[in-house]
């Protein structure tokens, strides 16, 4: 299965061996996986199992992998409903972690990997560094925040999986990650792909040109990027740029990756079963055409997901890769179908605004959010139209009220937004649902 | 003692001044003064009219936020240390002044400032006891007419 192999002039990873397999292998094992997780899950997660009922469809009633499209799908609302532990199939003593979303709708998304689990997401980034040519003596800056974001211990099991030094860094504190970049001989980052345009900013002010630094590779995620920033990042660093997806209901980072030619996401089918549809109509797309991605989980024990509604955008691309490998591709992820946006890594929803807003002044002015990229870092701004009930006469009140919703909008998100207060009916109103989100990112 | 001040939220903005003072053109309503505070991203336009009530029903009506605050107008004797009269008598009753602006007229050697105290009613027991001073309504629009 190596002959096929072609990952440029770096060395072949064995554990990159699924992503070569024969389509009907690798069919055939999907199809066996499949079968294991709705015979795992049915009798263990209630949602599933009512779902399922009401169809009146039975675990073995997957007979072929085209019959995972009589499964119920899941969506976030049914994460969200069933907080905390709803979704997990197995119990608390075969749990080894949780990890939690950045608070989407209010409450946070939890989810849970056994032993096993946690192997399968060590494996996924092992392959997605070995797919990018990293491997053992690179030495890895992990930049992505470690905690309850899958971002930061997802990217750093993988990485000593693959054998390289890991440098866990995790976010933030700008000047000393490019101390340690310089300092520790860094030959590969992660974070996400805004973050490393700040940093090489902030390098070229503190009189470092990344360009001369040894580092040679990007694995940049949890954010929409494009071609024009991965363009941009490769000619002002000189290291190439790589894209990877991954989402923490799912698995976290890892549930797909670009190889060395960078031209589509190859998703690891081996754990994850693609299937992109018509978001209106729910019907199967064809190769190529463009629909909302979904996945189901074909390994996980801890929180199997059956036909995970991404709102993400994207296509598959039909075509063998050059790499050789034969885990398929989907298209660069550039929208989503769904109001949510991903600002600095993090998922926000308007109704956390909604939220922070309420909680700040107990009444919901009408607002608008605008996004906007100044020097690489994605900015919130927030305009709230002032309404009788929230002005005063005085300056400092006002500036009051600016900074006690910047502070309630912190806390919700987690993230900096500033508020700009606005003359009353200046935002527009639309009919049904407002359209709440002004993305002026150029993604 | 006490008058009704209008106070209007606006974003600062070119252009962002003409709608409310054309609206209380268009109403005939006469602006006596005004100011405007203004920080980087938004204002504050305060002013004073005559009949405050259709000025504030005029602005709500077009959409404009306003809120009507009590302040005070102050005779204030047009030389050196006219002002300071009034601050120190304004100091010694522990009341603070909130902001302050002029009216332009001016009645022989007299002109008349406006206050906004955060104690509007001990501000003017203080000036009053002082023998400064502080005009009403009425005698305030006769004297502006006048002019």
């Amino acid at each position: 299965m190596t002959q096929s192999w072609n990952d440029g002039d770096c060395s072949f990873d064995p554990v990159s061996a699924p992503d070569f397999l024969p389509g009907d292998q690798l069919r055939a094992l999907q199809l066996q996986r499949l079968k294991s997780v709705v015979n795992w899950a049915y009798p263990r997660v209630e949602l599933y199992r009512k779902r399922m009922e009401e169809t009146g469809l039975t675990p073995g009633d997957i007979r072929s992998l085209d019959d995972v499209r009589r499964l119920p799908f899941t969506t976030k609302k049914d994460l969200i409903d069933t907080y905390p532990f709803g979704l997990f199939a197995s119990s608390m003593s075969d749990i080894v972690r949780l990890h939690a979303s950045s608070g989407t709708t209010g409450r946070p998304i939890v989810v849970a990997y056994t032993q096993e689990d946690i192997s399968v997401w060590a494996e996924v980034m092992h392959r997605s560094f070995a797919a990018c040519g990293l491997h053992r003596g690179d030495i890895i800056q992990n930049a992505y925040g470690y905690g309850l974001f899958t971002g930061g211990l997802g990217a750093h099991y993988g990485a000593e999986a693959l054998g390289a030094t890991v440098i866990p860094m995790s976010g933030g504190n700008s000047d000393r990650q490019i101390m340690v970049m310089r300092d520790f001989g860094v030959t590969a980052i992660c974070c996400t792909p805004s973050y490393f345009i700040h940093l090489i900013e902030r390098a070229g002010e503190l009189g470092v040109d990344v360009k001369k630094l040894p580092i040679r590779a990007g694995v940049f995620g949890a954010e929409p990027w494009t071609e024009g920033m991965r363009r941009r990042i490769q000619a002002e660093s000189n290291i190439k740029a790589y894209d990877i997806y991954g989402l923490s209901e799912i698995i976290g980072p890892g549930v797909g990756i670009e190889c060395c030619h960078q031209d589509g996401l190859h998703i690891f089918e081996d754990h994850f079963l693609v299937e992109i549809i018509d978001p209106a109509s729910d019907r199967p797309c064809k190769d190529g055409e463009e629909g909302e991605l979904v996945l189901t989980t074909l390994s996980k024990r801890a929180m199997p997901i059956l036909r995970y509604r991404t709102h993400d955008i994207t296509a598959i691309i039909p075509e063998p890769c050059k790499c050789g490998r034969t885990i398929r591709r989907i298209q660069r992820i550039a929208r989503r179908s769904d109001d949510m946006f991903i600002i600095r890594g993090v998922n926000v929803f308007p109704s956390q605004i909604e939220t922070a807003l309420l909680a700040a002044e107990g009444t919901l002015p009408h607002y608008q959010i605008t996004l906007t990229r100044d020097k690489g870092l994605d900015q919130i701004e927030v305009q709230v139209e002032v309404t009788p009930d929230l002005f005063g006469d005085k300056i400092g009140a006002l500036e009051g009220l600016q900074n006690k919703l910047e502070s309630s909008l912190e806390r919700t998100l987690g993230l900096r937004a500033d508020v700009r207060l606005v003359e009353p009916h200046t935002l527009a109103r639309s009919e049904g649902k407002a359209r709440r989100v002004k993305d002026l990112r150029n993604l | 003692m006490k008058l009704h001040q209008l106070s209007l939220f606006l974003e600062n903005r070119p252009g962002h001044l003409i709608a409310p003072c054309k609206a209380l053109a268009e109403a005939g309503i006469n602006i006596l003064t005004l100011s405007v505070a203004d920080t980087q991203r938004f204002g504050i336009l305060r002013f004073v009219v005559r009949d405050w009530e259709k000025a504030k029903a005029v602005l709500t009506e077009r959409g404009h936020v306003v809120n009507v605050t009590e302040v005070v107008a102050v005779e204030v004797t047009d030389r050196p240390g006219g002002l300071v009269e009034i601050l120190e008598t304004i100091g010694a009753a522990g009341v603070n002044v909130d902001y302050m602006y002029a009216f332009t007229f001016k009645r022989g050697e007299r002109g008349a400032l406006l206050f906004r105290f955060d104690d509007t009613d001990r501000g003017i027991a203080a000036l009053k006891a002082k023998g400064i001073g502080v005009l009403g309504c009425e005698e305030l629009y006769r004297l502006l007419e006048a002019k």
